[in-house]
C-alpha cells in the first residue's frame, strides 16, 4: 500500500502501540496533523499550550504508564520549545519519542523561515536523533527510534523529518509493535563477587534508584533485604519504587534526605546500589562518602559502573536477574545488631520530627499539607510535582503504596515540570492526579491549565505560595547572610481568580482544615482544581546537607526567631 | 598518567564523527590526536583516538563510546603488539648555513624532501609520534615555518582484526 510519509508516521505511531500523542501544530507538521485529522479514534492527540508542556507531558505520560511517551512539533521554535523537556526525559532516563518537522530537504541549510538544526541541538541530550532524508527510510526509522527509547537504560529519541518527506509517497506495510533489545545478562563470577561481599557483611544498606523504577522490582529489593537483614533507602528518582510503609523501608537519602536513611548509608559497612548513578545529591561529598565502606552497584548500563565513585563490584547486566540470582545464593542472615542500630536512628528521627512539629505547632506547617494529602489520596493517585521546597517536602512527607506514582524532575530539577507532566499523568491513568507546585515554579508552565481546563483533566492542583523562590531563598538565608537577591517574588496575581479565567475551581487556605475540606472537594470535583495554600516564606527544608558537606554535616533544624 | 590508543568501527554515515566528538566535549574527555578513515568496508569508518588519562578515564570513555549507536565496535589497542604511524609535513627555512644539517637529519630520519626552493624547503617524514618529536626538535633551531602532522593511525599485528572480534 503506497502512503505519504506523513501517513506513515501516524500509522507506525499506532502500531508501535501509541493511543495517545501530546504536540503543537505548525508549518512544518501541517501534513502529520492533516495525518491525524484522518486517524481521529485511532490516536488521541492533545494540544498542550506550548510545546515545552507537550515535552513533559509526554514524560509525565510515559512515567507513569512506563510506556514511551510521544510529542510532536513543528520546525524551528516549535523544535527548540522541545529542548528542556527532552533535556529532562534525558536526565531522569525517561522513554520518549519526539517527532519534529523540518523545512523541505531542498531548504535545509539555507537558514528559510523556521529552520533550526534541531538534530545538533538535541544531539547532547537525546539517547540517539535521526533526520530522515528518504521517506523509504521512514517507518523503520521511528521503528529503531520506540526501541531505542525503550531498550536498556531508557531515554528520549528525537526523528527529525523535512517536510518533503512528509508528502512522498512510499510503500508501506504494518508491522508488529518492536521488541525491546535483550538487556546484557551479568556474569556469574560478579554475581559471586557480591554475594561474598554481602556475606562478610554485617550492615548492609541497600540504595535504590530509578533503575528499579523502570523495571518494577519491589519484590525483588524486598526479598533481599529481608534475606540478608538488610535495610532500604532511595534516591530521589527511587521514590515510589517500594512501598513508603515497609518496615524494610528508611526513605529517600542525601541532600534533603531522611536522617535514618542517610545515617544508614553512612553506618552501613555495605552499600548496595542498585540502579542508581551515585548523584552528588545523593551522596554530599563522594571522598567523605565512600570512607570506610564497601560498594556493590548494579546497572544495566555499564558507563554507570565507577563513574562517580569507585565500587568494589560492578555488576553489568539486567538489574532485576542480578538481583534475583543474587538473593537466591546469598546466606540468610537476620542481622539483630544492624536492626538495632536502625532502631536507634528511627529514634533520633522521630525525636527530630516532633521536635520540628512542635516548633510550629502555631502555625500551618508545609508537613501537615502532606498529611492531609496522605489521609485522602489513593494508593493509584499519581503525584506530580514542580522543582523546589515543595518537592522536597513531596518526597519527605508523602506515602506511596504503589511504583509509578511520583513523578518528579530530580536530574535536571525543571521547575515548571509539574503542570505537563500531571496532564499527560491525567491523560494516561484518567484518574484524578495531583500537582504540587510553588509560586514561582507555577509561575513557568501555568498557561497549561488551559490544557487541563479543555480536556476536562482530573487534576488538582495544591500550590504552596510562600511568595517567595523557597529554596533559593533557603540557601542565601543559611549561606549568604540573608542578602535575599531577586528570590521576593512580591507578585500580585489572585491564583483563584487566574483559575477561575482559565476555568478552574479554585480555593484559597490559610488553615489545615481550611486545606482539607478544599482537597476532599477537589477529589470528588470534576476537571482542573487548584488549591493555593498559603505558606510562610521562612519554611525550610531540613534536613540538609550544605553544599560539598557530607552526612557529618546534616543540618536538621534551625532555632527559628533568630 | 598513561597514553591510550583506542580504535573504534562505527557507521559510514554524516554527522557520526559529530556524535563521537560531541561526547568527548559532554563528559570533559581530553583528546590528543584522532583520525578517522574509510575502511576496507564502505559501510564503516575507523577512528583512531589517543587520550591520556588513568584506568578510570579509560574505562569510562570506552563505555560512554559503546553507547553511541553508530559506534560498531570499541578496542583499546594493546602497546605490545600494536604498529603506530604519523604522518607529519613540515616547511622549514632554507639558507646556506642550515641546509647541510636538514639534509643530514632528513636522511638520517629516512624523510623525503618533497619541496626545495633557495628560501625554503619542505620534507615529509612518517613514523612513530616519538621519531616526529625528535625531528621536530633538530628543526626549531633552524626555523621550523610551517607544520602539520595527521595524529595517530595504528593497527595491531597478527591475524585479529576489528571486525572479527567480539
Amino acid at each position: 500500500m503506497k502512503l505519504t510519509g506523513s501517513d506513515i508516521v501516524i500509522e507506525t505511531l499506532i502500531e508501535q502501540g501509541v493511543t495517545d500523542v501530546f504536540g503543537y501544530p505548525g508549518g512544518q507538521v501541517v501534513n502529520i496533523y492533516d495525518s491525524l485529522y484522518k486517524a481521529q479514534g485511532r490516536i488521541n492527540h492533545v494540544l498542550t499550550s506550548h510545546e515545552q508542556g507537550a515535552s513533559h507531558a509526554a514524560d509525565g505520560y510515559a512515567r507513569s504508564t512506563g510506556k514511551v511517551g510521544v510529542v510532536i512539533a513543528t520546525s524551528g521554535p516549535g523544535a527548540t520549545n522541545l529542548v528542556t523537556g527532552i533535556a529532562t526525559a534525558m536526565l531522569d532516563s525517561v522513554p520518549m519519542v519526539a517527532i519534529t518537522g523540518n523545512v523541505p530537504t531542498a531548504l535545509i541549510g539555507r537558514d528559510s523561515f523556521q529552520e533550526i538544526d534541531i538534530t545538533g541541538i538535541t544531539l547532547p541530550i537525546t539517547k540517539h536523533n535521526y533526520f530522515v532524508s528518504d521517506v523509504k527510510d521512514l517507518a523503520d526509522t521511528i521503528r529503531e527510534a520506540f526501541r531505542i527509547a525503550k531498550s536498556g537504560r531508557p531515554g528520549p529519541v528525537l526523528v527529525d523529518i523535512p517536510k518533503d518527506v512528509q508528502v512522498a509517497l512510499t510503500e508501506y506495510e504494518k508491522q508488529p509493535c518492536t521488541e525491546k533489545f535483550k538487556n546484557k545478562i551479568a556474569k556469574d563470577i560478579y554475581i559471586k563477587q557480591a554475594v561474598e561481599l554481602i556475606n562478610e557483611s554485617e550492615r548492609p544498606y541497600i540504595y535504590i534508584g530509578g533503575g528499579v523504577l523502570g523495571q518494577d522490582m519491589a519484590e525483588q529489593v524486598l526479598a533481599l533485604a529481608d534475606k540478608i537483614g538488610g535495610y532500604i533507602g532511595c534516591t530521589f528518582m527511587g521514590i515510589s519504587c517500594v512501598p513508603t510503609s515497609h518496615e524494610r523501608f528508611l526513605g529517600m537519602q542525601g541532600m534533603h534526605g531522611h536522617y535514618a536513611s542517610s545515617m544508614a548509608n553512612k553506618q552501613a559497612d555495605l552499600v548496595i546500589g542498585i540502579g542508581v548513578r551515585f548523584s552528588d545529591r545523593a551522596t554530599g561529598n563522594t571522598a567523605k562518602y565512600v570512607k570506610n565502606t564497601q560498594f556493590i552497584q548494579l546497572d544495566v548500563d555499564i558507563s554507570e559502573l565507577n563513574k562517580n565513585i569507585n565500587v568494589d563490584v560492578g555488576v553489568h547486566g539486567d538489574i532485576k536477574n542480578s538481583l534475583e540470582r543474587i538473593c537466591e545464593m546469598v546466606n540468610e542472615n537476620p542481622r539483630p545488631e544492624w536492626k538495632e542500630c536502625i532502631d536507634a536512628l528511627r529514634e533520633r528521627e522521630a525525636e527530630i520530627e516532633k521536635k520540628a512539629a512542635e516548633d510550629g505547632k502555631d502555625r500551618f506547617m508545609p508537613k501537615q499539607v502532606f498529611d492531609i494529602i496522605n489521609e485522602i489520596k489513593t494508593d493509584n493517585t499519581v503525584v506530580a510535582t514542580d522543582v523546589g521546597q515543595h518537592q522536597m517536602w513531596a518526597a519527605q512527607y508523602l506515602k506511596f503504596a504503589k511504583n509509578r506514582t511520583f513523578i518528579s524532575s530530580g536530574g535536571l530539577g525543571t521547575m515548571g515540570y509539574g503542570m505537563g507532566a500531571a496532564i499527560g499523568a491525567a491523560v494516561a491513568k484518567k484518574e484524578r492526579t495531583v500537582l504540587i507546585t510553588g509560586d514561582g515554579s507555577f509561575g513557568m508552565n501555568l498557561n497549561e491549565l488551559a490544557t487541563a481546563v479543555t480536556y476536562n483533566l482530573p487534576i488538582t492542583i495544591v500550590l504552596l505560595n510562600n511568595g517567595v523562590l523557597g529554596m533559593v531563598r533557603q540557601w542565601q538565608t543559611l549561606f549568604f547572610g540573608e542578602r535575599y537577591s531577586n528570590t521576593v517574588l512580591e507578585r500580585k496575581t489572585d491564583f483563584v481568580k487566574l483559575a477561575d479565567a482559565f476555568g478552574a475551581k479554585a480555593w484559597r487556605c490559610a488553615t489545615p482544615e481550611e486545606f482539607k475540606k478544599a482537597f476532599h472537594e477537589s477529589s470528588n470535583a470534576q476537571g482542573a482544581c487548584l488549591i493555593e495554600v498559603l505558606i510562610d516564606k521562612d519554611e525550610f527544608v531540613f534536613p540538609m546537607l550544605p553544599p560539598g558537606g557530607s552526612i557529618d554535616d546534616i543540618i536538621v533544624s534551625r532555632e527559628r526567631g533568630e | 598518567m598513561c597514553k591510550f590508543v583506542i580504535a573504534v568501527i562505527v557507521d559510514n554515515k554524516p554527522g557520526v564523527l559529530m556524535r563521537v566528538t560531541s561526547m568527548f566535549t559532554r563528559r570533559a574527555f581530553n583528546i590528543d590526536a584522532l583520525t578517522v578513515s574509510t575502511i576496507e568496508d564502505p559501510n564503516y569508518s575507523r577512528i583512531t583516538i589517543t587520550i591520556s588519562g588513568d584506568e578510570n578515564t579509560k574505562n569510562q570513555f570506552v563505555s560512554q563510546l559503546k553507547k553511541l549507536y553508530n559506534v560498531k565496535k570499541v578496542k583499546v589497542l594493546d602497546d605490545d603488539v600494536t604498529v603506530k604511524r604519523e604522518l607529519m609535513l613540515i616547511k622549514v627555512k632554507n639558507s646556506p648555513e642550515t641546509r647541510a644539517e636538514i639534509m643530514a637529519a632528513a636522511e638520517i630520519y629516512r624523510a623525503k624532501i618533497i619541496d626545495y626552493s633557495t628560501d625554503v624547503m619542505s620534507v615529509e617524514l612518517t613514523g612513530e609520534p616519538l621519531k616526529l618529536d625528535a625531528f621536530i626538535k633538530i628543526m626549531m633551531p633552524l626555523g621550523i615555518l610551517e607544520m602539520c602532522r595527521t595524529g595517530i593511525v595504528a593497527i595491531e599485528r597478527g591475524t585479529d582484526t576489528m571486525i572479527n572480534q567480539e
